[in-house]
């Protein structure tokens, strides 16, 4: 035999009970959706999994009701240790149904095991466990005293990372003292509702978390609801732009996370070995099916040679299969539509000139696969290069300087993530600091925590996730000072310092009566 | 006997230099009583479009230089203005219609905005910055960095210098260069600070200050693709959800309008809205 | 990438060619340091993660039976003796008493002066340095501290030579190599290699023993590695086995990248041997999989791959009654040596 062909090696599917339909989690129960409903399958398999309501607007308003009356009957009254209680419930119960959780994940997600294992729920749990402590510390946000949370968020999430990106949303607005609206993904929405499940078990108020699940146009009844004060939206740039246009106009706070094109720049200088791991996580983690992935290599011409060996040597124990399977390392793409797009796009590569090369993986009879894949030889100008393909597909290119590399990195219109190695310390702060990209990884990648904030420059989106940046975008500072007259200017101008710090001291039943 | 004063020609601030617009159009300038001041140059989308070559040139110079160095360069704006004070003074009350103790306030105030401002240069990253104790072997730290070209339009109200400068003092404290529209009806004393500016330390094409119509102009600048940000914080009259729309294209950080006399109140916040957060990671071991 | 000719170079040709020059201090260290460098937490991370391939069923067994032929099992204490030796190769001849299918291990690994009682008591199974039975590795140049003159070292090395040793475990110079006397080290490989020599002019096989846990950073054991390959080692260790750490999964794969690299480079296939505190079939299977993600699978061959164990051959044969019988086996039913 050859030891290297792993048995396999699955994670067994018993703790999972999972019913065949899902319904909507409105003010604390489940309700069939007014929508039809529609098929949730296992993109490794094709096969359903189960059927989930579509809710309709009637039910997005029934939803953003149940938000509003337990921010305003409930939520917004209770202290902010009480709802760190809440919160640090929550984060235990992800921990004790973490494995569940990976596995429903897993089958609905299509990535590997050992990532939602690994990554993704010991990240859900973390990201509850961090914002918990918030709660009761809002002072120290970073916007000033008694700061004010902003009532009903309407959140959508994406589908590569469903339950932490429901997580990345609904930690920092439960703590900041929003109640909450939320639309998982229309392929992913599975862990979002047995989330739900765990809401009731942690006794979390009715109406303080709703879950509505549905497609694109779910989510946009959702973000143009008139009763929604903050919208966060994490997906394509094409979406988060369409969403900045629909609320201009409005006084919704915005975040969004949007696309990215990540350049992963490699000095001659480079902890090679590790750089190659660097390179190999940044674009086939999560299929590359990750916003912030390295997916332009920039490699310095004078080891472009050797690190394309090595990579290519790298890539071939890459093991692409069964996502349940514990040694699997690539695992399904998420739906046939990605599918479609990441050949499109590597097609054109091909036609575009680039050279392309696949590592040797054997390709399951069904589900959605896309196999390693590294393009040399690309231009700045190929739209391999330029476009966010968001799968298992590598662009490198190449620099000769420091100041070429940056600007390379840099000419693009996102601004997400990008990735530095080298040895020499000085080097990597003077490029970190060039580079536009709301994180910067040095001599590592796609690396998360909850107490690091997160997020884009340019397009790649607005405001942060993650931090106590991140409780920020789920705050506005107290009221400040009303009108400043020109009588008031008159009598010996006071120094606008003194002005600034008495704004911040109005107390908050002026803000409410703003309102 | 009277002396024959010698009118000065009100023209643009563009890249440190003071051109007629390309359009070589210009409006009259009417005091509150509707008196004939002067012909400002009525800035065309061309003019903003040079405008936004001008800042996106300037800005690696200015986002670049040290915290310590743009406080002063800030710092040293305010000393200028307080040597010109009766000028600005005269220029208010021409234009505006107050007395000269009222405008005298305002010339005050906008010094002191000044001072304000160029204080925070090297401590608003300390404020709004964060180390981040993430659970591995990772030094990780988050710090605020300019925006990049950030695009005002200014206050258009009553106190036409203040009003500016506290529409541009919070975007340039963190490295941002800035195309600001003026206040339309009351625009000299935003060519005059023009004059102060490039008397000042401040590098050209940091400031550029168009005069004319903001109706017109501003939606150029919400849709240009090489502008970073948007500060409606005086388009209040104007279509500015419009002006929302078309910067939701580029995805553009926005400030919606501000009534009133409070309009662009100081604050840290208003220098946190033109800044990004970038969070730096790196590997932590002796090994 | 594979450079032809430096393959059919002499060992001191080719770290002629590779350094440029004579192994002097200023020549190896200008080649050692134009050495990639090594990012720890990257490393270490990359371990972790081979460490969590999970190997179930039939590659569980076939990982078992390769474990136990990889290892040399060994004793080296003060207070070893003929009759402890004796059992020693019992034990290594017939691991387990119970199955006569279970393999028997690569090597007995001992003190210089106990080379003849092992190859005494290995009589015929002797595989002297060939594939059929059961090899004996002595421990040489003042191991474990390597602390005496270079010609106590040597004789060291020849007395068990002569006693009948196929495979010599040197230990390097730590305290030369972390003064930056790189010259010095690389002199006394050389010269141990030579002393390697027997009368028909076969040669015992040298491991290098880097001592992995004096040397405190990857980049030292990433240099110490290409030293000691430069200088002709047949096989790099990890460990004397008296220091800790001894042998760790992130150590050896920084090991194994060399390996890889010199194969590369050279077309030359080197051994790698992590030694010391490797106790568990759970552990000794993460090498398994480090060596066959790392180097290839060609790498399982005790050519190529040793574990320096003691404790651990008892620990596999328990998980191997458990895989033989289904049900867990406990201390009593395996033999203490």
């Amino acid at each position: 035999m050859k030891f290297l062909d792993y048995a396999p090696a699955p994670e067994s599917k018993a703790l999972l009970g999972l019913k065949s339909d899902y319904g909507l989690f409105i003010n604390g129960a489940f309700t069939a959706g007014r929508g039809t409903p529609f098929r949730t399958i296992n993109p490794a398999t094709e096969q359903q999994i189960a059927m989930i309501a579509t809710a309709n607007e009637t039910d997005v308003d029934d939803a953003v009701s149940a938000a509003r009356h337990a921010y305003d009957g409930v939520w917004s009254r209770l202290s902010g240790s009480d709802r760190g209680k809440y919160l640090f419930r929550i984060a235990r119960l992800v921990q004790e149904r973490a494995r569940e959780l990976a596995v429903a994940e897993t089958l609905d997600n299509g990535k590997p095991i050992k990532e939602t294992r690994d990554v993704d729920i010991p990240l859900v749990a973390a990201w509850f466990f961090y914002y918990a402590g918030w709660a009761d510390k809002l002072d120290h946000a970073g916007v000033g005293p008694n700061p004010a949370s902003l009532g009903v968020a309407a959140q959508v999430i994406p589908w590569n990372f469903p339950l932490m990106m429901l997580a990345w949303k609904i930690a920092p607005a439960l703590a900041a003292g929003n109640t909450v609206v939320l639309k998982p993904a229309e392929t992913t929405s599975l862990t979002a509702l047995l989330f739900a499940e765990i809401l009731q078990q942690a006794d979390l108020p009715a109406g303080v978390v709703n879950i509505i699940t549905g497609d694109g146009s779910t989510g946009a009844t959702l973000v143009n609801h008139p009763g929604v004060n903050k919208v966060a939206f994490t997906g394509s740039t094409s979406v988060g732009r369409a969403i900045a246009r629909s609320i201009a106009g409005t006084d919704k706070k915005l975040s969004l996370e949007l696309g990215g094109k990540g350049a992963n720049i490699v000095f001659d200088d480079a902890p090679i070995d590790q750089a190659v791991e660097g390179i190999v996580r940044g674009i086939f983690f999560n299929q590359g099916h990750v916003c912030c992935a390295g997916s332009r290599l920039l490699v310095q011409e004078s080891i472009h040679d050797d690190v394309i060996d090595r990579l290519k040597r790298r890539m071939q124990t890459l093991r692409l299969g069964d996502p349940l399977d514990k040694n699997t390392d690539i695992g399904a793409i998420n739906s046939a539509e990605q599918l479609a797009r990441i050949r499109e796009l590597s097609d054109l590569g091909e036609q575009e000139g680039a050279e392309r090369w696949s590592a040797d993986c054997e390709i399951p009879p069904n589900g959605f696969w896309f196999s390693p894949t590294i393009f040399t030889n690309v231009s700045t100008s190929h739209r391999i290069a330029r476009d966010e393909i968001f799968g298992p597909v590598l662009s490198v290119l190449t620099f000769r300087t420091p100041a070429e590399a940056v600007a390379k990195a840099n000419n693009t219109p996102y601004g997400l993530s990008a990735g530095i190695w080298s040895d020499k310390g000085s080097r990597i702060l003077a490029v970190a600091d060039k580079l536009r990209a709301g994180v910067v990884w040095a001599n590592t990648f796609n690396q998360f925590d909850p107490s690091s904030p997160f997020g884009g420059y340019k397009e790649s989106g607005y405001g942060r996730e993650g931090g106590r940046h991140g409780l920020a975008a789920y705050l506005k500072p107290a009221v400040r000072s009303g009108s400043r007259s020109i009588a008031a200017a008159n009598q010996q101008t006071p120094s606008v310092s003194k002005k600034s710090a008495s704004a911040g001291k109005k107390s908050a039943s002026a803000e409410k009566a703003a309102k | 006997m009277n002396r024959l004063a010698i009118p000065k020609t009100y023209k643009l601030y563009i890249g440190g230099k003071f051109p007629r617009s390309e359009s070589g159009r210009v409006y009259e300038v009417l005091s509150h009583t509707g008196d004939f001041l002067a012909n400002a140059a009525k800035g065309s989308r061309k003019d903003a479009r040079d405008a936004v070559v001008a800042a996106r040139s300037a800005l690696g110079g200015w986002a670049g230089a040290t915290a310590y160095n743009r406080g002063q360069v800030l710092y040293r704006i305010a000393e200028l203005l307080e040597g010109r004070r009766n000028q600005f003074i005269a220029e208010i009350v021409n234009c505006e219609g107050v007395n000269a103790a009222v405008a005298s306030a305002q010339v005050d105030e906008a010094i002191d905005r000044w001072v304000w401002y160029a204080g925070w240069a090297d401590k608003y990253v300390q404020v709004a910055g964060n180390a981040n104790p993430v659970s591995g072997p990772f030094f990780n730290i988050s710090v605020p960095e300019p925006t990049g070209v950030v695009a005002i339009i200014a206050p258009q109200g009553t106190e036409s210098l203040l009003g500016l400068v506290s529409a541009i003092a919070p975007a340039l404290v963190a490295g941002n260069t800035v195309v600001v529209v003026a206040n339309e009806r009351a625009p000299l004393s935003a060519i005059s600070l023009g004059e102060v500016l490039a008397t000042s330390d401040v590098p050209g094409g940091v400031v550029n200050i168009v005069t004319g119509s903001p109706a017109e102009i501003a939606p150029w600048l919400a849709s240009h693709a090489d502008v970073n940000a948007l500060d409606l914080v005086g388009a209040g009259n104007l279509d500015w959800v419009e002006l929302q729309i078309s910067a939701a294209d580029t995805l553009k950080r926005v400030l919606p309008p501000e009534a009133g006399a409070d309009a662009a109140t100081p604050a840290l916040n208003r220098i946190l809205a033109f800044t990004e957060l970038k969070t730096v990671w790196h590997t932590k071991a002796i090994l | 990438m594979t450079n032809s000719p430096l393959a059919t170079y002499q060992p001191d040709q080719r770290a002629l060619a590779l350094i440029g020059g004579e192994a002097t201090d200023a020549n190896l260290r200008r080649y050692l340091h134009g050495i990639p460098g090594i990012d720890a937490v990257g490393l270490e991370a990359r371990a972790a993660d081979l460490g969590t391939r999970s190997i179930k069923t039939s590659s569980k067994r076939w990982a078992i039976d390769t474990i136990i032929g990889l290892i040399d099992l060994t004793t080296l204490e003060g207070a070893d003796t003929p009759g402890k030796v004796r059992s020693l190769v019992a034990k290594a001849l017939v691991p387990d008493p119970g199955d006569p299918g279970t393999p028997r291990v690569a090597a007995v690994c001992v003190y210089g002066d106990m080379v003849g009682s092992a190859v005494t008591a290995l009589g015929s199974a002797h595989a002297a340095g060939g594939t059929d039975g059961v090899n004996v590795a002595a421990v040489a140049t003042a191991f474990p501290s390597g602390r005496a003159s270079l010609a106590i070292k040597l004789t060291d090395v020849r007395d068990a030579v002569a006693a009948g040793a196929d495979e010599i475990d040197m230990v390097i110079d730590r305290g030369a190599f972390l003064a930056g006397r790189f010259g010095q080290v690389y002199d006394e490989i050389v010269a141990v290699k030579e002393a390697c020599r027997r009368a028909d002019g076969s040669m015992a096989h040298l491991k290098v023993i880097l001592e992995t846990g004096e040397l405190s950073t990857y980049d030292n054991v990433r240099r110490a590695s290409w030293l000691a390959i430069l200088a002709g080692g047949d096989f790099i260790k990890t460990s004397t086995g008296k220091v800790a750490p001894a042998a760790t999964l992130p150590v050896t794969l920084s090991m194994l990248e060399v390996v890889r690299d010199w194969h590369r480079l050279t077309g030359v296939r080197i051994g790698v041997k992590p030694a010391g505190g490797i106790r568990t079939s759970k552990d000794a299977i993460k090498y398994l999989v480090t060596v066959a993600e790392t180097v290839g699978e060609e790498w399982l061959s005790p050519r190529l791959f040793r574990f320096g164990a003691s404790s651990l051959l008892n620990d596999v044969l328990l998980q191997r009654q458990k895989m033989t019988t289904g049900h867990y086996s406990g201390p009593d039913y395996v033999t203490i040596d």
